[in-house]
């Protein structure tokens, strides 16, 4: 793995991509703002399923109209989220707050794999419930917390509090994966 | 204008923030939280107004429904935003983006409560009404947030 993220370094395209005056910003820009297509739309999903947003209308219909919406918004997220590993892939490698944004990323997939597969097999019971069953509640608001916590990670990676060259603590460089240069 | 900026950079709260390492990154995050929670609660019913979306509810009931987390989602953004200003005035004084953003913001919020909003709740509005004001409404609030995204580049 740190070899691949190495290699992807040398590219000159991906330091062309990182020096770039207006393609990194504008790809940076484009995953945040994204943020509110993506997450938005999904969290009046999940509000709905929590029992806290549009009671009267069905669930269905809120799962069939808004999330396409939202895959929308996750395939732009992704497409932008993948260059700007790709201009600074070292770094972000070897940032605590990636790791744990892709660890939560996993989570967010799980979470919704588990919703679609199980949850919503018996969905024509509750589907015009104003408050779903507890399953449901369950899987919207720990969809809600999981994004939440993806956004707070993605915007610290940008801060270099824990970066390998601040001599963090052990526990952050284990994290991390830094790697330590034998001194002579 | 500027020995206002001026002083405003200087009260406590600003000078705390740019003392702490942590509080300026940890507010900004919650600033994004914000972000996520406007943009669909702004979305859902500018897609209804244009046809799109919940179509199944009627549009003052999308409204309805969603407005007290837009509500929520403005006052966690001034709450946030506020104290991110107050850390940087100075900077924000000179910075093009931030005036692009506070005047797109002060039209978003007098036309979403003047304009959309009133339309919205009408179930006699024209249906190009209803298109034309969801439309301008999109445009206004992706400037805020793009904007607002571009201070942190210049």
């Amino acid at each position: 793995m740190r070899s691949f993220v190495e290699w992807l370094d040398t590219h000159a395209w991906s330091t062309a991509l990182h020096e770039s005056l207006w393609m990194y910003p504008l790809i940076e820009s484009t995953h945040v703002l994204t943020v509110m297509l993506f997450v938005g739309m999904l969290a009046m999903v999940d509000l709905r399923l929590v029992g806290l947003a549009f009671r009267n209308v069905a669930v269905s219909h809120l799962t069939g109209r808004l999330l396409p919406w939202s895959v929308a918004g996750f395939v732009i997220m992704i497409a932008t989220g993948v260059l700007l590993f790709y201009a600074i892939p070292v770094r972000t490698y070897e940032s605590v707050w990636f790791r744990v944004k892709v660890v939560l990323l996993i989570a967010g997939g799980i979470n919704a794999w588990w919703f679609h597969r199980r949850v919503q097999r018996d969905r024509t019971f509750w589907d015009n419930h104003p408050k779903p069953p507890t399953a449901v509640r369950v899987a919207g608001g720990v969809s809600l917390a999981i994004w939440a916590g993806v956004i707070v990670c993605g915007r610290m990676i940008a801060y270099n509090w824990f970066d390998c060259d601040r001599d963090p603590s052990p526990f952050v460089m284990w994290m991390a994966g830094c790697v330590v240069e034998a001194s002579m | 204008m500027f020995e206002t900026f001026d002083r405003l950079e200087q009260t406590w709260i600003g000078q705390t923030i740019r003392e702490s390492l942590w509080l300026f990154p940890g507010i900004e995050a919650v600033h994004l939280l914000g972000l996520a929670m406007l943009g669909g609660s702004v979305l859902v019913v500018d897609l209804r107004l244009l046809g799109a979306g919940l179509t199944r509810a009627t549009v003052p009931a999308v409204l309805s429904s969603a407005r007290p987390w837009f509500l929520g989602s403005l006052v966690l953004m001034f709450s946030t935003g506020i104290p991110l200003f107050l850390s940087e005035a100075i900077k924000c004084y000179y910075n093009t983006s931030f005036w692009v953003k506070m005047s797109a913001l002060a039209i978003g919020i007098v036309f979403t409560f003047g304009v959309r909003n009133r339309i919205a709740m009408r179930r006699d509005a024209p249906r190009w009404a209803t298109a034309l004001v969801g439309a301008i409404s999109l445009m206004v609030w992706f400037t805020v947030a793009a904007a607002g995204r571009w201070i942190g580049f210049s």
